[in-house]
């Protein structure tokens, strides 16, 4: 039997799915994609099968079996549910599906590649870890909840699956903070409020992948491996560089209220329960320590190279979210009218009031 | 004051009256210097008298620093401090400058940073500056100093030693302990001016990078010792610091500051309340907690910071860094030349304030 690749993506009604599966099904040596949800996407998914299955149900054993996968694409782990969805089916999805999927694919001879989309959170965030992780890095403190924790979770299923089946291709990607014109992380909705808020006398390192490095990592490690590299592991996935949190509120041209630490949780739990974005615990921890990764495994092993740093990553995401309230461009015409002024050639030296 | 800085105006001026060439240049000078006062005097109507003053302190200053060129000064001395500050104002408020990995912000640390801390750094301790030589112009070193003073201000005084007077012109990355990244307001500071987490990942990641590192591996033990045990130093950890250079094969510079023992001479330690608020040690001094905040003033010792010989650490193979003898044998040589130099040092010093 001379017939190309099967691939099978789970979660494939968000955003960053379907426009996975649109992408890889472009790819000559790519057969068939079959798309999987629980509920049907709004978007279109370019010809691929779509097949409603809830993956927390066995169900998603006969639909391996029966479109005979090789490669599963599991993009299923996520930090927001999606309309209507709670915490709770969330973290079901999270964590029992992924446990459900692993079951299913370690029963299928067919399958001989497995993707897990996880994240960068499963290192954590605290004033004791070094100030960049590697992919081997131990957490100083392990998540206590929310989609970390998950994370931490699906990550030990997916290495106990790995131990079972060592003919399989295990790779596990850990997206730094995924941002990008239609993305719809925890972060991007903090990014979205009018009014930053911030945990006082804390200045947190944050990192960004852009959505259209995400497709591409995705896609190197359902291949493949080209020659020299190898995408079979755990890697770390980040634009270069580092933005602080005071860095993107200014570029983005959003004020920040710096608040207490007992305060913020206070407004974070108010913010949550009014539906506005998921100011949750690890969240918070990230706002307040911060979080960068090593990502030379992901040049050297893996062989890719991001086409949009931290900050093009940043700067493309403020451009789709319209300007703030307090635009850059505004505050820099409004500093060049200062220098502007005749009186100013015996003015103070203005450097004290950037303090 | 202001009468002692004109003097090497007045001077100045008198050796440019020989120069033909710079005449002119400085008549230009202080032309412009006319036509931007009388707006200022516009300005401040009130205190007629104050602006000329303000105005002549920042020129007077500038010129010892560089008596080559009066004119430059002169002529677009404050206008160009002014555009300066003016683009720096601009970046910060766009958010368009960049920090490393590390959080360090190199363009505030040496615009703002530095600036605050120089008046300690020359006024306060006038810190004296020995065997900068002996840091290398580039590639990764290990700077290990003693640590003392009950707040860590002989680490900060280094970085300004290393910042002001390497000729590379050189930044120091001191590595903090993990007390400094759980305050707030303290820990981003600290990760703007450079510093990070002392651990063997940090470390040896900065050292890797080529980066000057700073480290004092005596941590609280040396920092919270009381008064009577000055100059004494404690024991120097595990010596991690000493296989992280190890493995990167950089040079250790063992480096002695005389000064900073005396600043807050700690005679008691409230290990109660330093138990109930979380420090490694509460300091009781003369005058702290007693007269309150005026107590937290450091009293103004004189300093010596003396950068030793190299150690050189890239003879060896690496399995070295594993071999536990070997590391305390480096550990009790870096250990040993500290102490050393802090005695030689001790018995060269006048007197502790002068």
């Amino acid at each position: 039997m001379i017939l190309g690749k099967v691939v099978l993506v789970t979660g494939v009604a968000r955003q960053l799915g379907g426009r996975f599966v649109r992408r890889i099904q472009r790819d000559p040596e790519v057969d068939r994609v079959v798309a999987v949800d629980a509920v049907p996407p709004e978007h279109h998914l370019g010809g691929a099968d779509f097949v409603q299955a809830d993956i927390r149900q066995p169900t998603i054993g006969r639909v391996l079996a029966e479109h005979g996968v090789d490669t599963v694409v599991h993009l299923d782990v996520t930090g927001t549910p999606l309309g209507s969805g709670s915490r709770t089916t969330l973290k079901e999805t999270n964590v029992i599906g992924t446990m459900q999927l692993l079951g299913a694919c370690q029963k299928s001879p067919a399958v001989k590649r497995l993707v897990v989309k996880s994240s960068t959170n499963v290192y954590g965030s605290a004033p004791r870890d070094p100030a960049v992780f590697t992919e081997t890095t131990p957490p100083k403190s392990l998540p206590s909840g929310g989609f970390a924790k998950d994370t931490v979770e699906v990550e030990g299923y997916v290495r106990g699956f790995a131990r079972r089946r060592p003919d399989v291709a295990v790779c596990v990607l850990r997206f730094a903070n995924i941002l990008g014109p239609s993305a719809d992380s925890p972060l991007a909705s903090y990014f979205s409020l009018p009014v930053l808020p911030t945990v006082l006398g804390y200045d947190p390192r944050l990192q960004f992948v852009h959505e259209d490095d995400v497709i591409e990592v995705l896609r190197i490690a359902s291949h493949e491996p080209a020659r020299g590299t190898l995408n079979s592991g755990t890697f770390n996935v980040a634009g270069d560089g580092v933005l602080l949190l005071s860095q993107c509120a200014r570029r983005l041209g959003r004020p920040t209220v710096p608040l207490l630490m007992p305060a913020v949780s206070w407004v974070g739990s108010m913010v949550r329960t009014l539906g506005v974005t998921d100011f949750s615990p690890e969240q918070l921890r990230l706002l307040t320590h911060g979080r960068v990764v090593s990502t030379v495994q992901m040049r050297e092993t893996l062989g890719y190279k991001p086409k949009y740093t931290t900050a093009e990553t940043f700067a493309d995401f403020a451009r789709s979210r319209g300007p703030g309230l307090l635009p850059p461009e505004a505050l820099s015409r409004a500093v060049d009218r200062i220098a502007a002024l005749p009186v100013l050639g015996g003015g103070h030296p203005p450097t004290q009031s950037a303090n | 004051m202001a009468d002692a800085k004109v003097i090497p105006f007045d001077d100045d001026r008198s050796r440019a009256g020989g120069g033909a060439v710079q005449r002119p240049q400085r008549r230009r000078g202080a032309g412009s210097r006319l036509k931007g006062e009388p707006a200022v005097v516009r300005e401040v109507q009130p205190l007629p008298g104050r602006p000329i003053k303000q105005d002549d302190v920042p020129v007077t200053h500038e010129e010892p620093e560089a008596p080559e060129g009066p004119q430059k000064s002169q002529d677009g001395g404050l206008e160009r401090r002014i555009a300066g500050g003016l683009a720096f104002l601009r970046k910060r408020l766009t958010g368009d400058y960049e920090v490393d990995d590390f959080g360090y912000d190199a363009e505030l640390t040496d615009q703002v940073l530095m600036s605050l801390l120089r008046p300690v750094y020359e006024k306060y301790f006038r810190v004296e500056v020995k065997g900068i030589e002996n840091i290398p112009s580039e590639g990764g070193a290990l700077i290990v100093a003693n640590h003392s003073g009950t707040l860590p201000l002989d680490g900060l005084m280094m970085q300004v030693a290393v910042h002001d007077h390497h000729p590379a012109g050189r930044h120091l990355r001191l590595l903090a302990a993990d007390l400094v990244f759980m305050l707030p307001v303290v820990n981003e500071l600290a990760r703007k001016a450079g510093h990070t987490l002392a651990c063997a990942e940090d470390a040896g990641r900065l050292l890797s990078r080529g980066e000057l590192v700073g480290v004092m591996p005596e941590g609280f033990k040396g920092i919270g010792k009381p008064f009577g045990e000055r100059y004494k130093l404690q024991r120097f950890g595990r010596g991690g610091f000493v296989s992280t250079a190890l493995r990167q094969g950089t040079p250790i510079i063992p480096c002695s500051i005389v000064g900073a023992e005396e600043i807050y001479p700690m005679i008691g330690n409230a290990k109660t309340l330093a138990r109930l608020l979380g420090f490694p040690y509460f300091p009781v001094t003369p005058t702290f907690p007693w007269l309150g905040p005026l107590g937290a003033i450091p009293l103004p010792t004189k300093w010596t910071i003396q950068f030793g010989e190299p150690i050189p650490t890239d003879g060896y193979p690496p399995e070295a860094a594993e071999d536990p003898m070997l590391m305390f044998n480096l550990t009790d040589q870096v250990r040993e030349q500290i102490q050393h130099t802090l005695y030689k040092l001790l018995v060269q010093r006048r007197s502790v304030f002068f």
